[in-house]
Parts: C-alpha cells; sequence; structure tokens
C-alpha cells in the first residue's frame, strides 16, 4: 500500500472524509452513536484514474496521508517526534484555538446545535463544555436564524461570541441575520456598536452528502458588506485563524470543508495568529500562479507533483482571506509569473472565484500575458452518485490540463 | 387601587365567534385578575364609553403570575412627579412626531418613516420604568422609543434629516435608532429582525451574572414588536429560547390590529396572542395599550420578573395607529369608526384628565409642559436643519471595526492608510 501511495506520479486525487460526515440534524436516522465511538478514526482513499477506491483504515493510513498533503516543503519525511511543536488533526488545532482564546477571555462563548454536550458533530467543541460550563458553550435549539441573532445581540452588548453551524449550509436559514444585523449593524449604529462575532462550520463538498450538505456558502455571503470571511485549510492556519478572528473586532465568518478535518500536522506549541486579511504562499514558482483555497488547495498540490514531473513550476498560494483578497500577495505572483489559475469549489457562477477574477483584471491587467482561467465546480446541485459528485468538483487532471494549456 | 376596568373582559375584534349577533360585548375569557387589581383607573365615567371600549383590565392566562391579592382601597397609582414624567415622555412622542410628518412633507427627511401617533403609552409605560443599562430593541417605528430611553431629541431629528450629528452619524436612518449611551440597540427595517438581537441582550446580561460573576447584574432587555411580527418565525425561536433559558427579557406585542393595510385577525389563526406565552412556558398578559397606567402597573411586573431571573414574559398591548403604516400609506382600509372609537381613548388625553381629576398637578403645570415640549421639538428641528450633512469622507468610515478588514491593497499596504480611505469610529 505504501508503493501504491508514494509512487504517486500519475494523476490522483486524493480525498479524505472523516468517519462521522453523515452527521447532519437533517437526517431521518441518525447513526451518531457509532461514530463517536470512533474517535479520530478515519478512513483515506487514494483513487487513481480507473482502479478501485482503497479503504484504508486506522492511524497508519492517517500517517500516509498527512505526508502526501504537507504543506511545508520540509516536512516530507515522516519521523517528526525530535521536531518542535506537537502534532494533531485539523479539528483538534480548531479545538485547541478556540480553547486557547476562551482561557484568555472569559467573555468568548459558543453557541451552536450540539456544541456542548455532543462536542460538536466535528468535534471542534469537545470538552469545552466540560471545561467552561453550560452557558458559555451553549447548545442552542434548532433555530440558526435566531441563535446567530442572539450571538449578534450578545456581540452588540460585550460577549465575543463564535456561532457554529453545524454545516455551512444551515446558515442559509440565517442569512437575514448575517446580512441585515452581522454586516451592517456597526455602520447603521455609525459605529457605536461592533460585532465582533465569529461564525464558522463546515462547508464544501463532502463524501456524497447530498446537494443540501454540500453547499459552498461563500459565494453568496462574499457581497455582504462589513463582514469578512477566511477560508482554513492546514491545522496551522485553522488554529491561527481561528484565534484572529475571535480576536478580531469585525463580524468574521470562518469557513472549514468537511474533508479537511483528519488532516494532521505539526504546529508550534507558542502562541500564534495568521493574519486575516493575508493569502498564503504554499509553493513558490516561475511558470503560472494558481490561486485556490480550502479542499482544492490538495487537489492543486497533487496536480502540481504531476507538472512538476512534466516541467512546469506552478506558484501555488492559497488565497485563505476569502474577503478580502490579498491583492498585495496575489499582484506581486501575477508580476511574476503573468499567468493565473484560479481553482475553486464555489460554483462557476458568481463565486469567488469569479470575483478573484474580476479582481486581477481590473488590478493587474498589465502584467497578464493570457487571460485568467478559472476552474469551479458546476452549475449543479451536487449529485448524490459518487462517480457524479467526482465531476462535479474540479480534480486534478483538470488542473494539469489548464496549467499546460495556459502556458502553451 | 384607582384602577379602571370598564368591562373586565377582553374581546378580539370582530371575531365571529365571539361576537353576539345584537353587538354586544361578550365576554370570551373569563379573567383572571392579574395581581387580583379588580380596581379601577378612572379615565371616563361615561357609560356609553366603557360599551364601545373592546378590552379592559389586564388579563393574565398562565399560572405562573396569578397572585390573588386583596382589594385595596383606591388611592392613586402615581405620585406627581411620576404623573409630570409620564405626561411629558407622552407628549414629546407625540408633538415630535408630528412633527416628522410636517418636515417630511416639506422635504427634509425621505424615505420611509413610520410613526408612534397614539401607541405612546406602550413606550412611555414600559420604558419610563427602565434604569439606562437595560436595553431596548425596537422595530422601524422606534423613534418614540428612542426618546423614551433618553436620546435626545436633536440626535433624533438630525439623524432623520440625514445630518451627521445624528445618534447614527445619518448613516441610519428612520429606521435605525441606535444608542449606545442609551443601550438602544435599534432599530430594525425588517419585523423580527431585532427579537434575536434583544435575546442576544437578556443572554449577556445573564452570562455576566453567572459566568463573568458580576453578581449585580440584573440588566433587562425589552423587545418591541407588532402584530404582524407574531406570525414570524423569529419570534416563535425566541419566545422557545427565552423562556428556556429563563433570559431577563419581557416581549412587548404593540399589537394595533393592522400590518399595514393587513388586518391582524385576517393573517392570524389564533388572534390572542397573549395566549402564545404559556405555549412556550412564560406568563401570557393582554393589557389596554391605551392606558399608560395600566401599561405601566403590567410593565412593573414583568420587568421585576426578569430582574429576578424568573425569565421572560408576552405582555400584549391592545393599542392603535393614529397615522397610517407610514408617511407613505394612505391608510384606506381602516374603518373611520374604528379610527375614531380608538382616537377617543387617547392615551394622553386620558393621563390628562386623570392627573387632574385626581389633583396631582393643574392643568396649567401640564399646559407649561406642552409648550415646553414644543420649544424642544423647534429646537430639535432648529438644530438639525443647522447641522452639516455627512462629508464625502464618512462614506466608507464604520464599515468596519476594524478598517483592516478593507484588506491588503496592491502596493502591500492596508487599504485604510490609503490616504483616500478614511477610518476611526462615530464620535460617541
Amino acid at each position: 500500500m505504501a508503493a501504491i501511495f508514494h509512487g504517486v506520479g500519475a494523476a490522483a486525487s486524493l480525498s479524505l472524509s472523516p468517519s462521522n460526515s453523515f452527521d447532519s440534524n437533517k437526517s431521518v436516522f441518525s447513526p451518531r452513536r457509532s461514530f463517536s465511538a470512533r474517535k479520530g478514526a478515519s478512513f483515506a482513499v487514494v483513487r487513481s484514474e480507473g482502479t478501485v477506491n482503497l479503504n484504508l483504515k486506522g492511524r497508519r493510513a492517517q500517517q500516509l496521508i498527512s505526508n502526501a498533503v504537507a504543506t511545508t516543503a520540509d516536512s516530507i519525511d515522516a519521523s517528526s517526534s525530535s521536531k518542535p511543536g506537537h502534532e494533531l488533526l485539523l479539528f483538534e488545532a480548531l479545538q485547541e484555538g478556540l480553547e486557547e482564546e476562551m482561557e484568555r477571555d472569559p467573555r468568548v462563548c459558543v453557541m451552536g446545535e450540539d456544541v456542548g454536550h455532543y462536542g460538536g458533530s466535528y468535534k471542534v467543541t469537545k470538552e469545552l463544555a466540560k471545561k467552561f460550563g453550560d452557558l458559555r458553550v451553549l447548545d442552542t435549539p434548532i433555530a440558526e436564524n435566531s441563535f446567530t441573532g442572539m450571538g449578534i445581540g450578545a456581540a452588540m452588548t460585550g460577549l465575543r461570541p463564535v456561532v457554529e453551524g453545524m454545516n455551512m449550509g444551515f446558515l442559509l436559514l440565517a442569512f437575514n441575520q448575517i446580512s441585515n444585523n452581522c454586516g451592517m449593524l456597526h455602520y447603521t449604529s455609525g459605529g457605536q456598536f461592533t460585532i465582533p462575532i465569529v461564525i464558522r462550520g463546515p462547508g464544501g463538498v463532502g463524501r456524497q452528502l447530498g446537494a443540501e450538505h454540500s453547499q459552498r456558502l461563500e459565494s453568496y455571503f462574499q457581497s455582504i458588506p462589513g463582514i469578512q470571511m477566511v477560508a482554513c485549510s492546514t491545522p496551522y492556519n485553522a488554529k491561527g485563524l481561528m484565534k484572529a478572528a475571535i480576536r478580531s473586532e469585525n463580524p468574521v465568518i470562518l469557513f472549514e470543508h468537511v474533508l479537511l478535518y483528519n488532516l494532521k500536522e505539526r504546529i508550534p506549541d507558542e502562541d500564534y495568529i495568521c493574519n486575516l486579511e493575508e493569502a498564503e504562499m504554499v509553493r513558490p514558482g516561475e511558470h503560472v500562479t494558481i490561486l485556490t483555497y480550502s479542499r482544492m488547495r490538495y487537489h492543486v498540490m497533487q496536480a502540481a507533483k504531476t507538472l512538476v514531473n512534466k516541467g512546469y513550476d506552478p506558484e501555488v498560494i492559497d488565497i485563505r482571506s476569502l474577503k478580502p483578497f490579498d491583492l498585495y500577495t496575489i499582484g506581486n505572483s501575477v508580476k511574476k509569473t503573468h499567468r493565473v489559475l484560479i481553482v475553486e469549489e464555489c460554483m462557476r457562477t458568481g463565486g469567488i472565484g469569479a470575483s478573484l477574477t474580476a479582481a486581477i483584471t481590473e488590478n493587474f491587467n498589465d502584467y497578464l500575458d493570457a487571460p485568467i482561467v478559472c476552474l469551479s465546480s458546476q452549475d449543479v446541485p451536487t449529485p448524490y452518485a459518487g462517480t457524479l459528485e467526482e465531476v462535479t468538483v474540479v480534480q486534478p487532471a483538470q488542473i494539469v490540463t489548464a496549467v499546460e494549456q495556459l502556458c502553451k | 387601587m384607582a384602577f379602571s376596568a370598564a368591562t373586565a373582559n377582553f374581546n378580539p375584534l370582530n371575531t365571529p365567534s365571539l361576537r353576539s349577533h345584537d353587538n354586544h360585548l361578550v365576554t370570551s375569557v373569563s379573567p383572571s385578575p392579574f395581581f387580583g387589581s379588580t380596581a379601577k383607573l378612572r379615565l371616563s365615567s361615561s357609560p356609553k364609553f366603557n360599551v364601545h371600549r373592546r378590552s379592559g383590565s389586564v388579563v393574565a392566562v398562565s399560572e405562573a403570575v396569578k397572585e390573588k391579592k386583596p382589594k385595596s382601597t383606591p388611592n392613586l397609582l402615581i405620585t406627581k412627579e411620576e404623573g409630570l414624567e409620564l405626561y411629558e415622555d407622552m407628549v414629546l412622542g407625540r408633538a415630535f412626531e408630528d412633527m416628522c410628518a410636517q418636515m417630511y412633507y416639506r422635504g427634509k427627511m425621505f424615505g420611509f418613516v413610520h410613526l408612534y401617533n397614539g401607541q405612546e403609552a406602550v413606550s412611555t409605560g414600559f420604558i419610563k420604568l427602565l434604569k439606562q443599562q437595560d436595553s431596548v430593541v425596537s422595530t422601524y417605528r422606534d423613534h418614540v422609543h428612542a426618546l423614551s430611553k433618553g436620546v435626545p431629541a436633536r440626535a433624533v431629528m438630525s439623524e432623520l434629516f440625514g445630518k451627521t450629528t445624528g445618534c447614527c452619524r445619518g448613516q441610519g436612518g428612520s429606521m435605525h435608532m441606535f444608542s449606545r449611551e442609551h443601550n438602544l440597540l435599534g432599530g430594525f427595517a425588517f419585523i423580527g429582525e431585532g427579537i434575536p438581537v434583544a435575546t442576544g441582550a437578556a443572554f449577556t446580561s445573564k452570562y455576566k451574572r453567572e459566568v463573568l460573576k458580576e453578581v449585580d447584574c440584573d440588566h433587562v432587555t425589552l423587545a418591541f414588536f407588532g402584530d404582524g411580527t407574531c406570525n414570524n418565525g423569529q419570534f416563535y425561536e425566541c419566545l422557545n429560547m427565552a423562556a428556556l433559558w429563563k433570559l431577563p427579557i419581557v416581549f412587548v406585542v404593540e399589537n394595533n390590529l393592522w400590518a399595514i393595510g393587513m388586518s391582524h385577525l385576517r393573517s392570524t389563526s389564533d388572534p390572542q396572542i397573549y395566549k402564545k406565552g404559556p405555549a412556550f412556558g412564560m406568563p401570557g398578559v393582554h393589557v389596554d395599550g391605551m392606558d399608560v397606567l395600566k401599561v405601566r402597573e403590567v410593565a412593573k411586573e414583568a420587568i421585576s420578573r426578569a430582574r429576578r431571573g424568573e425569565g421572560p414574559t408576552l405582555v400584549e398591548c391592545e393599542t392603535y395607529r393614529f397615522r397610517g403604516h407610514s408617511l407613505a400609506d394612505p391608510d384606506e382600509l381602516r374603518d373611520p369608526a374604528e379610527k375614531s372609537r380608538y382616537t377617543a381613548r387617547d392615551p394622553i388625553t386620558a393621563l390628562k384628565k386623570y392627573i387632574i381629576e385626581s389633583n396631582l398637578a393643574s392643568e396649567a403645570e401640564l399646559k407649561a409642559i406642552d409648550k415646553k415640549i414644543d420649544e424642544v421639538v423647534e429646537d430639535a428641528v432648529e438644530f438639525a436643519d443647522e447641522s452639516p450633512v455627512p462629508p464625502r469622507s464618512q462614506l466608507l468610515e464604520n464599515v468596519f471595526a476594524d478598517p483592516k478588514g478593507f484588506g491588503i491593497g496592491p502596493d502591500g499596504r492596508y487599504r485604510c492608510e490609503d490616504p483616500k480611505f478614511t477610518q476611526g469610529t462615530a464620535h460617541v
């Protein structure tokens, strides 16, 4: 198995699914008990073109996977016990960030469905209710619009709530509060009230979760003035962005991805935050700028391996800040490579990629040698069938082809 | 207790099942007296007046607040100071709104302006019992709530004129009155939108007491909204959460029977809104919202309940707006007979009568208050007129509390550092 894995030269797509990805408060049955028992266990699917899926269970598979998606160039080797810092999974990194901020500031509180006693449907708030109490980690009834509004009211009156949407899609029900109150109240009150709220939750296309649980809300929220949006993609930036978002005086929406919760990485022991407005340089390069975020980062990195073998040198930037865009990092890259490829999971129409294309064209048109190419998900409700779902999102093979075309 | 119940029952308007064919008011609910008070507020001794009244005393439905008190000897409900305070507040509300109408038609303010004429008893009756740290959340019909809470008339009028000296720097307008100093948390344009925010403010109060250990934090939040809102999901969701966690909040329904042109009876399966409280485990109280003293009585208990940590109360105030829904509403659907019935129950006239007949103050003193308020309102208009309009540089201020949220520009600097961008927060 290791051989198959390390011999990844052909285009392969890598996907991880946490074992509790089927958790949903909208499902008829709730096989939650079995999932919660398998703490941290996950299965990894390594797919190469045409071959059968392999299901690998257990932690060993995780270690293999984590190496492949390592974000820094020098953490390829598996033996990391001598290095500083500590290893953890992405959801644990989020939890750590949240816990540290709650210890640091007693006004930080969490609200959401099943965040308390259940520990969060993706375990991000695990054990926090036991530590901080039921009021600080509040289990809410199923009323997204109202408890998000409640979070906003609490933020206006001095608290710093972190509102969890069990799935980002559920926050569509809270759109009224997010758009009208979260984004607007600082302005319409003439600056009198601040809303230091963090709204977070998992979104994105998972593993056959069905159309409604596979939504990308970043495209819907991006026009709302007054909010910031960030997307985490590694344990390092998950913790950093969580902390930065909580400390920010602005309302921040933190997008997590259902499939990334079990990524493992070694992160520093000391306190750190990730700047909310900055993008992350994943892989410096010369030939083409690939802009991406969240899960697509991993598809891009898979494609990058292939591209490197074919002689290309892509520069990969994880934009992280979906609103506002970090035009400095992006601009510098464009000025260097003169070619831009955007790879996103949003839908074709009106997604983050569309806005990014417009922003780059407006600001850096003179530096472009070719039109910007934007690879997005198809404009379809995500189908349940695995084969259809696979072609709904951008796959590494498409990324490779797009780069080859762009660099002709 | 001089507390009047002309008819000690509640009769929802024209509900077929409750109306007998010969047009007598029929008792629909046998009332359990709220606090056992069956005493009467003497507003009018004329019997024909009483026959036309739709409702009388306060009715509590829930067991939770049933308190049997023996009938007490009639005495005054308010002191002279309180009476004058209530009178002044209601007159301010009325005069201000009338001035708004004038100013609107003279082109000094634009957009949607919703006036509160006729409903002053509710605002005054409740808000005058609050402390500065208590919060009020309102709707688009929020001018008078702002004034009652203590926001200066000048600041409200400037806001309406869109001037930079307005309470929200001219950025909010008629429907978005906010005041940090006076804990007025809005001003919301969509109905029901403020109720979760109010629930959040109440949550903060409870959090401060229980988590932050500020043991004497007993801040109460009042959420005002209308009959139309009571068919909206946010209302029910918040009733549930407030009762569940015993939040220190009072839900005040200003039932003026009309949601623009939609009659409450045409849109609501069970028009008796106060009944919806007990369904969630909180007391539901109905009160005559045209009578400031009755409202005040109910408000006292509801607010004390919340302060004691016993949880929320739903108070339905039966009231009426003398003008249309907004200044753009031709108000053609409401029956003139209905309007005149309510105009006869004008809360300001009623209180004035009470004050004079109870010898709390003389007519001259009340007239002096009228004059004073006229001057306050005139001054507010002058101030607003003379205030500057917001400069172009104010456009981008206050979008973010932390203006770094505008992001990093192509030159590597934060946009807010660019001299073309302005930054800073409101001068409060």
